[in-house]
């Protein structure tokens, strides 16, 4: 009796598996679209499978004040999701057409080859291995950061005072790497205590183990805005001017997704040129419709521009598969790259960041984008 | 008629012994499918995305600083060091805290079979208590709420001038060994040597004569008189390192770190209860009659404890206990959270710098597995040492 029994389960076992191998199969031939496999495939269908989904999935920060930060009611805000809102503004002419998933920093990439989400925005930085191994597509910087050192005010003015000192870091990053290069090269001691997450860190950092916490500066001006007041509050706390390493945050997609890539790119560059064109979310729809016979702004929202050759006047289409007045929703939705610092980081903020590098190269900085022709 | 019909063969699909081999064969084939296919869906996703394994980078720069490390390590050392020194700290944990929470469980055991009630009580409530809470939890508490607790390094606690306490860890003196340190240890392994020879001697003397043997004085005072004997021939061959408190660390001595201790002491304080347990049943599992006989021979309580019950208490106990340990292994991933260089944290940061996840995880899996596999052979081979000789035939 028992065998029989044995060896009808084990029958079925068998049949179930061959259900599990076939559905497996299935899933693999069904993937190539869903991002997952899309090397296989000829690039570019994720664009044409995020427009005929209606949504666009970015994997996103919910931790970091500013950037990408989860108040607690469960809808993320920051600098990154308005990069996000803009996409999906362009992509598919509806800026709430978004699904915001959170992703740790060190399963963002493999999320992101697993076909999770379709555009990284999580203050990634682009390094030439992530260009590489992870396989990463970036798209123009939204943000030029760089690594700082944060320390209770007074304590040290400068990281050459810091040897022999505790730096509380937080794993998964390349700060761990910089924090190592900074001080090998000074020749200075250090002791890295490297946390797993942000509030096990704040807590030892509040108890004194460490005397410095780094991280990138601007992640590190979103902690101190938020510093418990019972702790001292943001005045308690200095960020060294020292820039450690340079950080550009960028956009993403996969390798393989290039047109996606090439998509997400011309916003994050419209985005910018708008600033340097005086186009805001409030000028956009009149500039749209008379762009006074400017090229430039004419060539950005995709107006009609008049070809000397024919004596026609007609959009310009770039062939990158979106509408020709793509850049009209996503201005309309989130404002130029200015308003989308001012609203999130800039000096009114909690965070009170300065422009800084970030500040157009019209007006000292290193922001500039190609032209929209 | 009926006898025959009785001794014909049964079809194929109810003779029984056809049927054991067939679930045999297909649970065989089911296990040999799935591997199959887990294999093929591994190599198939990696030639997705463009990607092979290797192990190549295990031998390129690190690059990343590691706060401790028993074995020697900078930045400029390999990934492959950075992967040791992970495990080498993960090992030493376990090593100091598993030996703690023997002695420690043990006791624990004991005091739960106590005759004096407060005692008992206070044993129960302390297993009740730990058992049911999550070690991450324990540990997170032990860090953040307990050692980050303790003052700052300019108020650290001084011990007697020899040794501080601070959040920033803990330092006691150590010996530095001067340019005969090495002679020395000579010394020291001939007292004990001749430790050894004494105990027997005074041993055999005991059985012979029945004169009290005084063998723990007897050796002990050898091996202390052949060590200063050392010391005073070779001259200084060492100097008592104390620790100082250093701008913003402690200077000298043996350094232990918070993060170590608080993975030490929530694993520890964790075990215990478990060991404990395990070894209050295995009390309870010596036969009462051992107890009688051990009272009848005139031999006090704990006499009856040392002598005849915890000897074979512990044979019932090794094969649990070694779970412990296995347990403690795998929670030293757990000092991760609280910032404890162990293999978790490590292979989190090699992650980031080089890529290859799925090689960084096989090693991962390799290292708990292996180590696992080692403990309970180790384990095994001393259970065999200690179990009872023909018990089985």
């Amino acid at each position: 009796m028992r065998h029989r029994w044995l060896s009808k389960l084990a029958i079925l076992l068998l049949a179930v598996s061959m259900v599990g191998v076939a559905c497996d199969r299935g899933d693999d031939e069904g993937n190539g679209g869903n991002g997952g496999n899309g090397a296989q495939q000829a690039g570019g269908d994720l664009l044409t499978e995020v427009i005929d989904r209606g949504t666009l999935r970015c994997g996103v920060n919910n931790t970091v004040p500013g950037f990408g930060f989860d108040p607690g009611e469960g809808d993320i805000d920051g600098f990154d999701i308005d990069f996000c809102r803009a996409f999906a503004a362009a992509i598919l002419g509806d800026a709430e057409a978004i699904e915001l998933v959170p992703v740790d920093a060190d399963n963002r990439f493999i999320a992101l080859q697993n076909g999770d989400y379709d555009v990284l925005v999580r203050n990634t930085t682009w390094t030439a291995s992530r260009d590489g191994t992870e396989g990463v597509f970036f798209a123009h910087p939204n943000f030029y950061d760089g690594q700082a050192m944060m320390v209770r005010e007074g304590e040290f003015s400068s990281i050459d005072e810091m040897d022999d000192a505790s730096i509380c870091v937080t794993s998964g990053t390349t700060t761990e790497l910089n924090l190592a290069d900074y001080f090998q090269q000074r020749d200075l001691a250090f002791t890295p205590v490297t946390f797993a997450e942000n509030p096990e860190l704040q807590r030892a950092f509040i108890r004194g183990r460490c005397d410095g916490w780094t991280s990138d500066r601007s992640q590190l001006a979103g902690i101190r805005s938020v510093w418990p007041d019972n702790e001292g509050g943001p005045e308690s706390l200095a960020i060294l001017d020292e820039v450690m390493s340079k950080e550009p945050l960028a956009p993403g997609v996969l390798d393989s997704e290039v047109e996606l890539g090439d998509a997400i790119n011309a916003v994050t560059n419209g985005l910018i040129l708008a600033e340097e064109l005086g186009v805001t979310s409030d000028n956009v729809g009149q500039l749209a419709g008379d762009p006074g016979g400017s090229g430039p702004i004419a060539g950005l929202l995709g107006a009609p521009v008049l070809d000397p050759a024919s004596g026609e006047s007609a959009p310009l289409d770039f062939g990158l598969g979106l509408e020709q007045d793509f850049m009209v929703g996503a201005i309309s939705a989130v404002g130029n790259y200015g308003e989308i610092f001012d609203r999130h980081l800039g000096p009114n903020t909690a965070l009170g960041l300065e422009r800084g590098i970030n500040a157009l190269w019209t007006d000292g900085g290193i922001q500039y984008a190609y032209p929209l022709r | 008629m009926a006898s025959s019909a009785r001794s014909a063969k049964p079809p194929l699909w109810r003779d029984v012994r056809v049927l054991r081999i067939a679930g045999q064969v297909a649970f065989v084939l089911v296990v040999v499918l799935v591997l199959r296919e887990m294999y093929l869906n591994a190599t198939f996703q990696l030639d997705q995305r463009g990607r092979s394994l290797s192990y190549d980078f295990l031998d390129s720069r690190a690059g990343f600083g590691v706060k401790e490390h028993f074995i020697s390590y900078s930045p400029n050392r390999t990934f492959w060091r950075a992967f040791w020194v992970a495990v080498t700290n993960a090992l030493v944990v376990t090593g100091v805290g598993i030996v703690l929470a023997t002695i420690l469980g043990i006791l624990l055991g004991i005091a739960r079979l106590s005759p004096n009630w407060l005692l008992r009580k206070l044993a129960q409530g302390y297993v009740e208590i730990i058992r049911n809470i999550p070690a991450l939890v324990q540990i997170i508490f032990w860090y953040t709420a307990v050692i980050l607790a303790i003052p700052r390094l300019e108020q650290s606690i001084s011990l007697f001038g020899l040794g501080y306490i601070s959040n920033r860890g803990a330092a006691i003196p150590t010996l530095k060994g001067g340019a005969d340190f090495g002679a020395w240890g000579l010394f020291l392994f001939a007292g004990l040597v001749t430790a050894f020879f004494v105990r027997r001697w005074r041993t055999r003397v005991f059985d012979d004569t029945g004169q009290p043997h005084y063998r723990f004085l007897w050796s002990s005072g050898t091996f202390v008189a052949i060590a200063i004997a050392g010391y005073i021939i070779l001259g200084d061959p060492f100097t008592v390192e104390i620790p100082e408190v250093g701008l913003r660390s402690l200077v000298g001595g043996i350094e232990v770190s918070p993060e170590f201790a608080g993975v030490l002491v929530g694993l520890v304080v964790y075990t215990t209860a478990f060991i404990g347990e395990i070894v209050r049943g295995s009390i309870l599992a010596v036969s009462k009659g051992q107890k009688e006989a051990g009272e009848a021979l005139g031999l006090r309580p704990s006499q009856q404890l040392r002598f005849v019950v915890l000897p074979q208490a512990m044979r019932i106990a090794l094969p649990s206990i070694t779970n412990q340990y296995l347990n403690f292994w795998k929670n030293t991933s757990l000092g991760f959270f609280i910032g404890y260089p162990e293999i978790i944290n490590i292979t989190r940061t090699m992650t980031n710098q080089a890529g290859h996840e799925l090689e960084i995880f096989s090693l991962l899996v390799l290292i708990y597995l292996g180590v696992s596999l080692g403990l309970s052979l180790i384990m095994n081979i001393l259970n065999r040492g200690v179990a009872l000789r023909g018990a089985t035939g």
